[in-house]
């Protein structure tokens, strides 16, 4: 399954939630999502924890917008908005964690 | 393959509805196709015509009438979202007495079930929200 | 018809927002279509299925008999997260409906197995 998380990991429960339900698969952060993938942070330490159970994408334009593209931890792969269809099509399923 | 998009967020306070935008555009643009896009809950604000954003920002609403006629989209506004949140065509307001419209070009006013439907007919649903 | 999984996750609390009230409305369409529905609650979500709703004083319609009612609609797939009950003090006699309670691993499969997962 595509996970897409939209929610900063210090503001909401929706990584959290993610990592600890979903069978491995990929996780695409998005919007305020991606501060998660940002070096440093506790978003990095808890993705980190996950030991490769997922496949990390951020969007890019997401992570421009904020300022933080340079900031992308290692082992996540940016994507665009084509980058982000080519996974929802790659995946039999997708589930966005509001 | 077939895609479908729910959105569940009014614009311009949450980034939903112009995410999905720019999920619906990419879609088109790798040939895929998409079956319909479905408005619920606040995502109805996203069929008023009667906005008028700072000619600086992006107009959310005319950018999906714009989408759909160039695309022959399906944008279909949930009825019972849209009668709580005053979304109105010319059949909504001949039923409950309403003195005027308020549905952009592009978009109809129909039941649940037509989410439903999206999630039986495409290969994939996506959803944008809050 | 095609007959798909259709799996509603309930992760927000009621009242506060829209979205338990409008969980329940998909669930009762997707039931309508004949689609092989499950509803999961974890995280806050679980609070929609706290016994003892009493909507008087704020105003705003109740919901808590239409959980009951889903069985009349051969909705019987209610998948509710342990740790998330835990969390919250709650056990399974504080719910308004029978329910399957599961470890978040096991919620976690039943959600891979749909093929359609709408959040709220």
């Amino acid at each position: 399954m595509l996970n897409i998380v939209n929610k900063s990991p210090l503001d909401r429960g929706s990584l959290d939630a993610c990592l600890q339900s979903a069978e491995p698969g990929a996780i695409l952060l998005i919007e305020d999502g991606v501060y998660a993938a940002t070096r440093g942070s506790a978003g990095e330490a808890k993705l980190k924890a996950a030991g490769g159970k997922f496949k990390l994408f951020a969007l890019g334009p997401d992570m421009e917008a904020r300022g933080i593209a340079d900031r992308a931890m290692d082992g996540v792969t940016l994507v665009d908005y084509a980058g982000f269809v080519d996974l929802v099509a790659e995946y039999d399923t997708c589930q966005s964690w509001l | 393959m077939k895609f479908s998009i729910l959105i569940n967020e009014g614009p311009y306070t949450h980034q939903a509805s112009d995410s999905a935008y720019q999920f619906a555009k990419s879609v088109l643009a790798k040939g895929h196709e998409i079956f319909r896009i479905f408005f619920y809950h606040d995502g109805v604000n996203n069929a008023t015509r009667l906005t008028t954003p700072p000619q600086d920002d992006r107009n959310i609403v005319n950018r999906w009438s714009k989408l759909a006629e160039e695309n022959k989209l399906d944008l279909v506004v949930c009825v019972a979202a849209a009668q709580r949140r005053g979304i109105v065509d010319e059949g909504e307001a001949k039923r409950n007495g309403k003195d005027a419209t308020n549905l952009a070009p592009g978009f109809r006013i129909s039941g649940l079930g037509q989410l439903i439907e999206a999630g039986i007919q495409s290969d994939r649903l996506v959803t944008f929200g809050d | 018809m095609t007959i798909k999984k259709f799996m509603m996750v309930n992760r927000k609390a009621p009242y506060g927002t829209v979205y338990a009230l409008e969980s329940l409305e998909v669930v009762l369409i997707a039931a309508a279509f004949e689609q092989d529905v499950s509803l999961a609650f974890l995280d806050d979500g679980v609070y929609q299925l706290k016994k003892g709703h009493q909507t008087k004083g704020i105003e705003m319609k109740g919901f808590e008999k239409t959980y009951g009612a889903l069985e009349d609609y051969d909705v019987t797939k209610l998948y509710v997260d342990q740790e998330s009950l835990a969390a919250r003090g709650l056990t399974a006699d504080d719910l308004c409906v029978p329910v399957e309670i599961m470890s978040r691993a096991e919620l976690g499969k039943r959600m891979e197995e749909q093929d359609v997962v709408l959040s709220f």
